[in-house]
């Protein structure tokens, strides 16, 4: 990178770790670094500090402690939870899903097939919402699982998790949510909700990577997926990370904390940002539903450009954000997510998201207002489509 | 994040012969935006030599694509059209040191619109020499036939359907048709393969020797190795003794020696002369 400065608006990708979360986890490492299980209170000593975690976390979601079940990331509860369904009632056959999910319950849908199971993904609209008429339609008797992500990654739409629930139960279905990007930006009260199972991931709010946790409702039957120990009550053995465990348990206390915040000062900053660019620059389009999304995320398409080369340029000024196009990923294909929506491929391309934190500065949006329409028209400028 | 290196992100950052030129004598476009890459190249010939004067190109795409734009233009200019239409992909490359292998399709997209261009000086207007509307299509997703995939494995030697999705795209969309690819290279290659066992045996040259040894192991050994997870590279030759060295799985296989007898020196003897021998590199 040519400049020092790094403006970071990739938060959907990854956080930082907030420094309090740091310095809560230090003294796991060389200290305290015995055995949650261990009989000496050398070791022992160390489940206290979980137990305190699992609280913070709970609170956070507004469920008990004893519904929480610590795990390696996002994608290992999302796993555990769909082939837990699956196991329980092997008679049922089908899982149904959207085609909007992240890849953690999107391949594992394909490899389900593969594995001669039925998956079935749901279609959205143009703004990206679900279509529920067809949701219906399709749980049935033979639906072991309804997953359906309560937050999207790439333009931060709110699906409507409780009235999904309802269905997948009307036909004795369960029903699991990848709640990774709604964690810490949706206030959850997960005791009211009819939510059977519920995925998050510490490193999307504040925590390192390498820990997430899987909550599963009290009086929902649930499989283990790893299988080992008795750790977290027979429910996911090996040994625990504690030092990220209590890590979480602190990202969990700070997110209740600034919940507040996530909806109003990022609301704002995510405002400024998405309204400024899109009248200073023409042909832009927002992708997704502007009435219901995360108050952090905004997705732009610049239309007639590329978007590998807007994020080049972009990062040649420390500007680090994301896009839907192909050429990220080498996949040359665009967003699984914006083709789903129908973004038209002049758009879809084209597509950076910004993601904010609490971290962001009104200074730094001011930046990226600044220095973001000279990029935009100087790939304009070398591409035949624009006029 | 790809690792491009200081050439391609200086013809990225400051792409050269941006624009277009409004009385160009040939134009040639290839690409189209929802396959996320199109090329626009314009080209203005001195009228007495026929040489490119000047050349102008519009780009919409990553950064790989505007850099293999940019190249292609520094590379055609002051060539006559005879010249630019030797031009090759691999041209390209060569100007911007090295692309990620999955980005190659950005220098054969510069290879068509040059060649694009050309036929449309020639007056091809509608009947361009354009492969992509030449043969049967194989890649739904990408509209790429089957006629350009054997030009394109063919001047680069590939022999693997992945290889093709780098330098095409072809297969790189929902990947149903990577099969049918394969299929192609095989038949292609063994193709090939035969040509040389064809002409009549006569006393060799050392270049000659060397040449056609060469050419044997690249499209009749090499392939059958990769297979199997190795490879092969040729040492040196000396008189009859061919010095070879294994690869890849190849390299640590216990049957080596067996390959080397029975399949390395059995190729080369029957498609290049049946006295040469064959050795493993110490």
């Amino acid at each position: 990178m040519s400049s020092d400065k790094v403006i970071y608006v990739d938060n959907n990708a990854t956080t930082q770790t907030d420094p309090e979360v740091f310095e809560a986890m230090k003294p796991f490492f060389c200290e305290l670094y015995g055995n949650p299980s261990s009989i000496h209170t050398f070791g022992g000593q160390v489940s206290g500090h979980i137990k305190k975690a699992r609280e913070s976390l709970a609170s956070l979601l507004g469920c008990e402690p004893t519904e929480i079940i610590f795990t390696s990331c996002g994608t290992e509860s999302d796993n555990s939870a769909i082939m837990s369904a699956l196991h329980l009632t092997p008679d049922r056959r089908k899982v149904v899903i959207s085609k909007v999910e992240h890849p953690a319950v999107k391949n594992l849908g394909s490899e389900l097939v593969r594995r001669g199971y039925k998956v079935e993904e749901i279609p959205v609209d143009s703004k990206g919402r679900l279509d529920i008429d067809r949701l219906k339609q399709e749980v049935n008797s033979e639906t072991a699982v309804v997953s359906v992500m309560w937050a999207n990654n790439e333009t931060g739409n709110i699906y409507p998790v409780k009235e999904i629930a309802q269905i997948a139960h009307q036909h004795g279905a369960q029903f699991h949510t990848d709640a990774v990007q709604a964690v810490g930006k949706v206030p959850m009260n997960l005791s009211k909700e009819n939510i059977d199972m519920l995925s998050l991931s510490g490193h999307k709010l504040h925590a390192p990577k390498g820990v997430g946790a899987l909550y599963v409702k009290r009086g929902v039957r649930f499989r283990p997926y790893i299988i080992g120990g008795h750790q977290e009550r027979s429910r996911r053995g090996g040994t625990e990370n504690v030092a990220s465990i209590i890590a979480l348990g602190k990202a969990a206390e700070l997110a209740e904390k600034n919940m507040k915040i996530e909806n109003t000062k990022v609301k704002a900053l995510r405002d400024k940002l998405e309204a400024e660019l899109t009248s200073i620059v023409p042909k832009t389009r927002v992708n997704g539903d502007i009435d219901s999304r995360l108050p952090n995320t905004s997705n732009i398409s610049f239309e007639f450009i590329e978007g590998e080369a807007i994020l080049l340029l972009m990062n040649q000024l420390g500007i680090c954000a994301s896009s839907g196009s192909a050429c990220t990923t080498g996949s040359l294909e665009p967003s699984h997510v914006l083709r789903a929506m129908g973004v038209p491929y002049t758009a879809a391309h084209g597509s950076i998201r910004f993601s904010l934190s609490r971290f962001n500065t009104e200074d730094e949006i001011d930046y990226i207002i600044k220095k973001l329409p000279p990029i935009i028209e100087r790939l304009r400028q070398i591409s035949p489509y624009w006029k | 994040m790809w690792d491009y290196n200081k050439k391609v992100m200086d013809h990225f950052l400051n792409p050269h012969n941006v624009g277009e030129i409004p009385d160009a004598d040939a134009v040639g476009e290839v690409g189209n935006i929802r396959c996320g890459d199109a090329l626009k190249l314009f080209l203005k010939l001195d009228p007495k030599t026929k040489k490119i004067v000047d050349v102008k190109f519009k780009t919409f795409g990553c950064a790989s694509a505007i850099a293999s734009s940019s190249a292609l233009t520094e590379l055609v200019k002051g060539m006559t059209l005879e010249e630019a239409a030797k031009v090759t992909n691999k041209d390209i490359v060569k100007i911007l040191g090295e692309l990620p292998e999955e980005k190659l399709h950005c220098s054969v997209m510069g290879m068509e619109a040059l060649q694009a261009a050309i036929a449309n000086y020639k007056g091809e207007k509608d009947a361009v020499k354009d492969d992509d509307h030449d043969g049967v299509v194989i890649c739904k997703c990408f509209g790429v036939t089957d006629t350009k995939i054997r030009a394109v494995a063919k001047e680069n030697n590939l022999h693997k359907a992945e290889e093709i999705t780098n330098y095409t795209k072809a297969g790189g969309g929902c990947g149903c048709c990577l099969d049918d690819i394969q299929q192609i290279l095989d038949e292609l290659w063994r193709k090939e393969a035969q040509k040389p066992s064809k002409q009549a045996p006569q006393k060799l040259t050392t270049v000659q020797k060397v040449m056609k040894v060469q050419e044997v192991i690249d499209k009749e050994i090499k392939p059958m190795l990769e297979r199997d997870g190795g490879s092969i590279e040729l040492v040196d030759i000396q008189g009859d003794k061919v010095i070879v060295r294994l690869c890849g799985r190849c390299a640590s296989c216990p049957a080596s020696g067996v390959t080397l007898k029975n399949t390395v020196q059995d190729k080369l003897r029957e498609f290049v002369a049946p006295e040469l021998t064959v050795e493993e590199a110490k």
